[in-house]
């Protein structure tokens, strides 16, 4: 990033985390965890901590819309205290409706401050996401709708970070039929980088990866087709879950009070969306690394990919079909045509005969002569 | 009696399939019930009641690896089958599976009345138009192709999440502009039954010809061989669903 005026006015990295009363040896673990978690080699740990050194503070908006602020929670609950204290903390943050001091006029002042000073610069992090639906009644803050307040400010950003599968996606609000309109923000703002960290919530260390990055390098981390930092989400849960030999053997949990279940068996019967979920949940872990939704005997529910809450079941791996008065699997339907099939050919054979009774007949007599004929 | 049926005329043998479209077929057929049988497989799996150890079987594995295995032959196969449409004879050519002449379409309009509500002419019953497949078999079996596309298109897009080959690498926008894998993968379940579907009428109709018609129907997928009777063949009253060139005969 380069230092112009308004941002050297910032203190860098270093110094919020030496101010915080952090001792160097905190900082060094604390870079040489996160350049581990953004998947770089160990020696680009000079690199991140020379930027982290040098940098100063890149202004940070953080919006939050139609949220549940899952996102938030998973944030400061990532591994190192650093990340809370610097990355999230209200010093860090300029702009953040849910831990800013600040509120009414005053927090809507620092807002237009930090639009106005930092033109161009300022990071966007959007928690959420914008209901399109009655004018956007459904989610207002100061007066203005979700969709004013993020084209106003998404308008200077540098970049925006799209938090949570809200952000990216729509989440459970925007599950059939979507009343609100929620709408991700990649379909709202076209003009700028947006990085997508779905899940709901994204692992916390991801989400400091995915800010670390950013800083170390000044640019957004390489994207894959869905906009998903690849570092974290070029993977399938279960290309890495510790339950695969389970799976390749083709032991599963049939239910989960049953004796696989306590062996540890692959969840896949019960509905696991491991095989079609990216995300780092198998690698990273949750809670600083203590456990992920596997590990604890639960199925991946898939909340990373886009629209796994209306796509079938939870604890189910067939595909279902709503609208057939009751939820039917798509091989309920297929028995079903199957069925209809079979009886439609019976009909048509016993038809054939029957219509077409003269045209055989010919036939038969034809052959039936023929081998008389042939002595 | 002996003279009763001498207005019958001979049977006029005419090669229809060749071998690389036979070849295709029962390489498609064998591979398509593969991988009908292991996707069923991989979608529910059987509930093994089995005490040995993890790292002593592989059944899923194994299942999975048919699947991929029968995949890739069926992939090559189908663009084997694209390629013979353009080089292939007249009944294998692209022509005769995609309606695009009057033709085309009054011929599938005259199977339909003859075949499925079995209506007679002139009090007659009727029967064969065409001596390669007729014109419904051919849109029923460009539909198949559409088919197959779209297996190809998911299965090749699921997989290359899983793989390190340029190739099914080639497929890794599916899922992204389906929505994820989630989508894509029941896509790929729902549009197996159309091929469960369609092999129980195929294989049904194909009897029917051959019952019907009592031209060598079943038999032309083996020696390539259907039979038209001689006066059929002299008044060219035979042909396919779409125009050939014009420089060829009719
Ligand atoms: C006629 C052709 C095919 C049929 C009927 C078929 C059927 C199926 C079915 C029923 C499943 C299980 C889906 C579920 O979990 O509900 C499946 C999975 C799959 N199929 Fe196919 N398939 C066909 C062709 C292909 C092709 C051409 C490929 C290309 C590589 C392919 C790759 C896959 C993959 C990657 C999976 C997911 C397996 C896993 O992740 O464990 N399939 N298939
Ligand atoms: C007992 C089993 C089968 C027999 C006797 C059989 C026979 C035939 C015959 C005679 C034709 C030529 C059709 C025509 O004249 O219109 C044909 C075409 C075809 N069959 Fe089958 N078939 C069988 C099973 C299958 C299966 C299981 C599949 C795949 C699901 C299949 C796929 C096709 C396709 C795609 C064509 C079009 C061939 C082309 O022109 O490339 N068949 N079959
Ligand atoms: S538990 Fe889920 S992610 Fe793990 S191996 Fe089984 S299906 Fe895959």
């Amino acid at each position: 990033m380069n230092k112009d005026n308004a941002l050297t006015e910032q203190p860098t990295y270093y110094e919020e985390v030496v101010n915080k009363g952090y001792s160097r040896r905190d900082f060094v673990k604390f870079v040489s965890i996160m350049t581990a978690f953004i998947g770089l080699e160990q020696s680009a740990i000079g690199q991140v901590a020379k930027a982290l050194e040098t940098m100063p503070r890149m202004p940070v908006i953080w919006l939050h819309f139609q949220e549940c602020t899952c996102c938030s929670e998973s944030f400061i609950r990532s591994s190192h205290p650093i990340v809370a204290d610097i990355l999230l903390d209200k010093i860090s943050l300029d702009y953040t409706e849910t831990l800013m001091a600040a509120s009414g006029t005053q927090a809507e002042a620092a807002l237009r401050n930090t639009m106005a000073k930092y033109k161009g610069k300022y990071l966007l992090c959007v928690e959420g996401s914008v209901p399109l639906g009655a004018d956007g009644v459904y989610c207002m803050i100061g007066g203005k709708t979700s969709l004013q307040i993020l084209e106003e400010v998404a308008e200077g950003a540098a970049a925006i970070i799209a938090w949570g599968s809200c952000a990216s996606n729509g989440c459970v609000q925007s599950a059939k039929p979507n009343p609100t309109q929620a709408t991700p923000i990649h379909k709202i703002i076209k003009n700028k980088p947006i990085i997508k960290v779905p899940g709901c919530p994204p692992i916390g260390e991801v989400m400091a990866g995915v800010i670390v990055h950013y800083l170390t390098f000044g640019r957004i981390p390489e994207l894959d087709r869905l906009g998903r930092p690849k570092a974290f989400y070029n993977k399938r849960v279960h290309d890495t879950c510790y339950r695969r030999p389970f799976y390749d053997a083709g032991l599963f949990v049939e239910t989960f009070d049953d004796e696989n279940a306590k062996k540890g068996y692959c969840l896949y019967k019960v509905g696991c969306k491991g095989p079609t979920t990216y995300n780092a949940c198998a690698v990273t872990k949750w809670n600083g690394g203590t456990s992920f939704p596997i590990q604890a005997g639960h199925p991946c529910i898939g909340c990373s990919e886009e629209n796994f809450w209306d796509n079938g079941r939870l604890y189910d791996r067939a595909s279902v079909f709503s609208g057939f008065g009751i939820e039917s699997s798509a091989d309920d339907l297929g028995k079903i045509a199957l069925g209809g099939t079979l009886a439609a050919v019976a009909v048509h054979a016993v038809a054939t005969n029957i219509g077409k009774s003269k045209l055989i007949h010919e036939h038969e007599a034809e052959g039936k002569e023929s081998e008389k004929e042939l002595e | 009696m002996a003279n009763k049926y001498l207005h019958i005329p001979r049977l006029r043998r005419v090669y229809v399939w060749e071998l690389p479209v036979r070849f295709y077929h029962w390489l498609n057929a064998a591979v398509i019930i593969a991988l009908i049988i292991t996707g069923f497989y991989i979608s529910n799996p059987l509930a093994l009641m089995s005490n040995k150890d993890a790292s002593h079987q592989y059944i899923m594995g194994w299942v999975r690896y048919i699947h991929f295995a029968a995949a890739y032959l069926f992939f090559f196969n189908f663009l084997f089958r694209l390629y013979w449409g353009f080089v292939g004879n007249k009944y294998a050519n692209w022509k005769q599976f995609i309606p695009t002449s009057k033709r085309f379409f009054q011929e599938m309009w005259k199977v339909f009345k003859i075949d499925i509500l079995m209506l007679k002419k002139n009090g007659q019953q009727q029967d064969h138009l065409s001596i390669g497949h007729n014109a419904m078999a051919g849109f029923i079996y460009f539909l198949t192709f559409l088919a197959f596309l779209v297996q190809c298109l998911t299965g090749f897009g699921l997989y290359a999440g899983m793989s390190t080959w340029w190739l099914p690498r080639l497929f890794a926008w599916v899922p992204a502009i389906m929505g994820g894998d989630i989508i894509t993968r029941q896509v790929h379940h729902w549009s197996m039954w159309f091929f469960i579907l369609f092999a129980v009428i195929h294989v049904y109709l194909v009897f029917y010809h051959d019952y019907v018609e009592g031209r060598g129907e079943i038999s032309s997928m083996g020696g390539g061989w259907k039979f038209i009777e001689e006066d059929v063949f002299k008044k060219n009253l035979h042909q396919t669903p779409n125009p050939e060139k014009t420089n060829d005969k009719k």
